[in-house]
């Protein structure tokens, strides 16, 4: 306290800077790379990479739930399904094929089944709220299956990729590479967003709910609404990342809503660090690229789940902050 | 105030042990003994740590520094299940019996072990029934169905099925009415004379300067004071000074 | 008056009787499994993902002891003690280390677990469905059908199972062991119990008892890889309805369930049957959370 005071707030604006530069050069050094990647990598590597990105918003969307508020669910194969089969809904329905109307729609699904869960993750805590999510995602699954006459059943549903249209200004279709930048600027967006959000006072208070949730009920807070809409902004950008699919896929099927869906992004949350944005971002790339790599070298009909699944378990017990676990505070700053 | 004599190698010795709840320096180097057979008190106020210090010895909680040690040989850190097998044995605060297990079987987690011919077990319970000749009427009876001091009575007799070389007693008397009171002063007084030593927690200081040899007062989480239970009586400065309100 | 009559009238008697008794030996089966995942969530508060595949597993060991001694109730046997063994192991190696942190944990190593094994026995077994034969292969005549005498013989079987597991808690030595620990975790381990020990005893019992309604389960259904997806799910649907931790309430839900589900499969496909169970479940999480059939404490 006898130290020159004046010295202190300007070294903490210097950590503050230099963390803010170092944070901002990394992404755009990383947006570089992805923005770059179509015209580097073969056509399949690209889209692989596309899709790494989409399963990563998923991930992403379950880490607010898991990683921020401290709610396992296993209902985002429901959202992410809804997602899809709303924008399929747009797609079919109305002609010519809207790009918009389908995230419309996609959003519009994945809200509802949202609303559901999120009524009842007020009620219900910890386990029973995760069998219940994972028995909402199977009761949708159901559903879907089963009424053939409107979701094509077992089959599920086939369309165009809609074009990319701006009103007056723009009417292109996509290609592989214009699919990929778009996807990337969704996500991206994406991630901009749910970081300003985790980092804002409603996101700190997400935090403490993880944290001890009767002591922050206990403090005022009303924990209900909290939670309520931590599911609901979860399950949109779930949504989101089905509508991505289906566009970029031009497919619809029962089983992306099946609940082992929800459980992939869980272990993409696991793996790349709950708690981050980005980890679980990392997560479904290692994921993915694991598992393609062992399709690779030991065949198509190699179990790849089975290494990976050691991989998971063995890093619940030994690494549970997972890959970026270690930058979680770092990245929160 | 001179400390009693104590031998060479106590039953039981905790050597500056500092021990955290989460952040919480609770323990912050408590040092204590007692020998084979001793009947030692610990006084304090509430939340000065007695009843850490008991955990500690009986492993439910680990220390961050620190020993303890049984008859000569360490015992930090080994797991309380383990501790009750090698003879000591815990009656804490608000008894804990098992609620929903009956009398009996509440006696059965203690009798249960590799060693006891079914002689011995006999032998254990008729030496329980006849201390506690209520127990053995309601031998049947759900653990919670029995009154606050036949709960403790209840705790006390199992504990003593383990055959236990130390007892370590939480506020035997909290909560109980004034005659069973002087039950508890018995129970310990014939523990005693079987020889099972007692650490005895308790906010009722002339019972355990009665029924002590020796006791520690405790304040802040350390040991502030030293010597025999007839030294002082319940009117000394020393009580005063960490014990009055 | 008229419609809700001829609705009465045209509801088969025979056909609904013929579906209780499925309902009742799906039940019991179904009552096993649960039973199980319930005494390992009640003492350990472990949510076992992986208990589905526990019963999978139960098959295949069944087929391939029977395939070996050619004696189906010696398979029956074999199968529970290696797989409980093998139970045991898994809770020594994934869930043992995770004691004492959050149960969030335990969920995703048992989903992980579950995974994996899903993945090997597809990996090793291949995905064409094994079957058993029956081992009683009388049958006696149910108004119109020819019902099968093993069926019976199931649901008496899964009754003995549950009836000695409930004599075993109530008097034997482990028993009073596993009631203390689910009590007081703490006080039991002051009175000597080796807390860890009942934890990967139990785990090892809820194993062979998944693995054995997997044997009496195969000449019924045949044994794949996925077997074990569908009735985890009802085996948590089972235990939520009957509340966490509580044996009678689970077996008392899980007769009802099946009861519900045999009598919609009258009017309903099979596989849209399931959603009676989901709306049991709901309307027992919006009314009654603990249990419908919870005893209250």
């Amino acid at each position: 306290m006898t130290a020159a005071p004046l010295d202190k707030p300007m070294n903490l604006d210097k950590a503050h800077l230099s963390h803010t530069a170092v944070f901002w050069t990394g992404f755009c050094a990383v947006m570089a790379a992805l923005i770059a990647a179509p015209l580097v990598l073969p056509v399949f590597w690209s889209g692989f990479l596309t899709e790494i990105l989409i399963w990563g918003l998923l991930a992403m969307s379950s880490d607010l739930l898991i990683g921020y508020t401290g709610m396992v669910s296993f209902g985002h194969s429901a959202f992410f399904g809804l997602g899809m089969y709303g924008a399929a809904a747009a797609l079919i329905i109305v002609k010519p094929a809207n790009l918009w109307l389908a995230i419309l729609f996609g959003l519009g699904g994945a809200a509802g089944a949202a609303l559901f869960v999120a009524y009842f993750s007020t009620r219900l805590r910890d386990i029973y709220f995760a069998i219940t999510t994972l028995i909402f995602s199977q009761i949708f699954y159901v559903i879907i299956f089963t009424w053939t006459a409107v979701t094509g059943g077992e089959n599920g549903l086939i369309f165009d990729r809609p074009h990319f249209t701006i009103p007056f200004i723009v009417n292109v279709s996509f290609n592989s590479r214009t699919m990929h930048w778009f996807v990337l600027a969704v996500v991206t967006g994406s991630y901009l967003i749910l970081r300003r959000v985790t980092q804002s006072p409603f996101g700190m208070v997400l935090q403490s709910i993880r944290e001890n949730e009767a002591r922050t009920r206990a403090i005022g807070y009303p924990v209900e609404r909290y939670k309520i809409v931590s599911v609901m902004l979860s399950g949109l950008f779930a949504g989101l990342a089905g509508v991505l699919y289906a566009v970029q896929k031009e497919f619809a099927a029962p089983d992306f809503v099946y609940f082992l869906t929800s459980g992939e992004a869980v272990i993409y949350n696991v793996l790349g660090g709950i708690g981050t944005l980005i980890g679980p971002i990392v997560g479904a790339g290692f994921f993915q690229l694991m598992r393609q790599l062992l399709s690779e070298w030991f065949g198509d009909q190699f179990p790849y789940l089975i290494p990976l699944g050691i991989i998971f378990v063995a890093m619940i017990i030994f690494l549970p902050q997972g890959l970026l676990g270690f930058a979680r505070r770092w990245l929160n700053r | 105030m001179t400390a009693a004599a104590v031998s060479a190698d106590p039953l039981v010795r905790v050597e500056d042990v500092h021990t955290y709840y989460g952040k919480s320096h609770i323990l912050h180097g408590v040092s204590l003994e007692v020998g084979a057979g001793e009947v030692v008190g610990l006084l304090g106020r509430n939340g000065v740590g007695k009843s850490t210090t008991l955990k500690t010895i009986m492993g439910l909680v680990q220390p961050s520094r620190g020993s303890v040690q049984l008859a000569g040989a360490p015992i930090t850190g080994l797991p309380p299940h383990k501790l009750a097998r090698l003879g000591i044995s815990y009656v804490p605060e608000d008894r804990r019996i098992f609620r929903l297990l009956t009398v009996m079987e509440n006696l059965r987690t203690g009798f249960d072990r590799h060693g006891v011919t079914e002689e011995k077990r006999k032998a254990l319970l008729d030496k329980v029934f006849t201390y506690f000749p209520v127990l053995a009427e309601r031998r049947g009876q759900a653990g919670g169905t029995l009154s606050g001091g036949e709960q403790q009575m209840l705790a006390i007799a199992r504990a003593m099925m383990l055959e236990p070389r130390i007892v370590l007693l939480d506020e035997p008397t909290e909560g109980l009415m004034p005659r069973m009171v002087s039950q508890i002063r018995q129970i310990i007084d014939v523990l005693h004379s079987e020889g099972i030593a007692i650490l005895l927690v308790e906010q009722n200081v002339p019972l355990t300067l009665q029924a002590s040899q020796r006791v520690y007062i405790m304040e802040k989480g350390s040991v502030r004071h030293h010597c025999a239970a007839s030294a002082i009586d319940v009117n000394d400065a020393v009580i005063k000074q960490y014990l009055g309100v | 008056m008229g419609a809700v009559g001829q609705f009465f009238q045209s509801i088969p008697i025979d056909l609904l009787i013929i579906q209780t008794v499925n309902g009742i030996v799906t039940g019991m089966i179904l009552a096993l499994v649960a039973s199980g995942l319930t005494l390992i969530f009640g003492i350990m508060d472990v949510v076992n993902f992986a208990h589905g595949e526990l019963f999978m597993l139960g098959a295949y060991m069944g087929v391939i002891a029977f395939a070996a001694t050619g004696n189906f109730w010696l398979a029956l046997a074999l199968s529970a003690l290696i797989i409980g063994i093998f139970g045991a192991a898994l809770q020594i190696v994934t869930l043992r280390p995770l004691i004492g942190r959050d149960p969030l944990n335990t969920i995703l190593a048992t989903f992980g677990v579950s995974l994996i094994l899903q993945n090997y026995a597809l990996w090793q077994f291949g995905p064409v469905a094994r079957k058993i034969s029956e081992p009683i292969s009388a049958e006696f005549t149910l108004f119109y059908l020819q019902y099968p005498w093993y069926r019976i013989a199931i649901a008496a079987l899964s009754g003995a199972i549950i009836g000695s597991l409930y004599l075993f808690l109530k008097f034997s030595k482990f028993g009073v062991w596993i009631r203390a620990t689910t009590q007081d975790r703490v006080m039991a381990q002051a009175m000597g119990i080796p807390v860890p020990l009942v934890y990967t005893g139990v785990f090892a019992l809820g194993a062979a008892m998944a693995a054995a309604s997997g044997v009496l389960f195969a000449p019924f259904g045949g044994v794949d890889y996925s077997m074990g997806l569908q009735w985890v799910l009802e085996a948590f649907i089972v235990v939520v309805v009957g509340g966490m931790g509580n044996l009678g309430g689970s077996i008392v839900a899980a007769i009802f369930i099946s009861l519900l589900e045999a009598y919609a499969a009258v009017w309903l496909d099979p596989s849209q049957a399931v959603i009676v169970s989901f709306v049991v479940l709901i309307l027992t999480l919006l009314f009654r959370p603990t249990g419908l059939f919870a005893t209250p404490k």
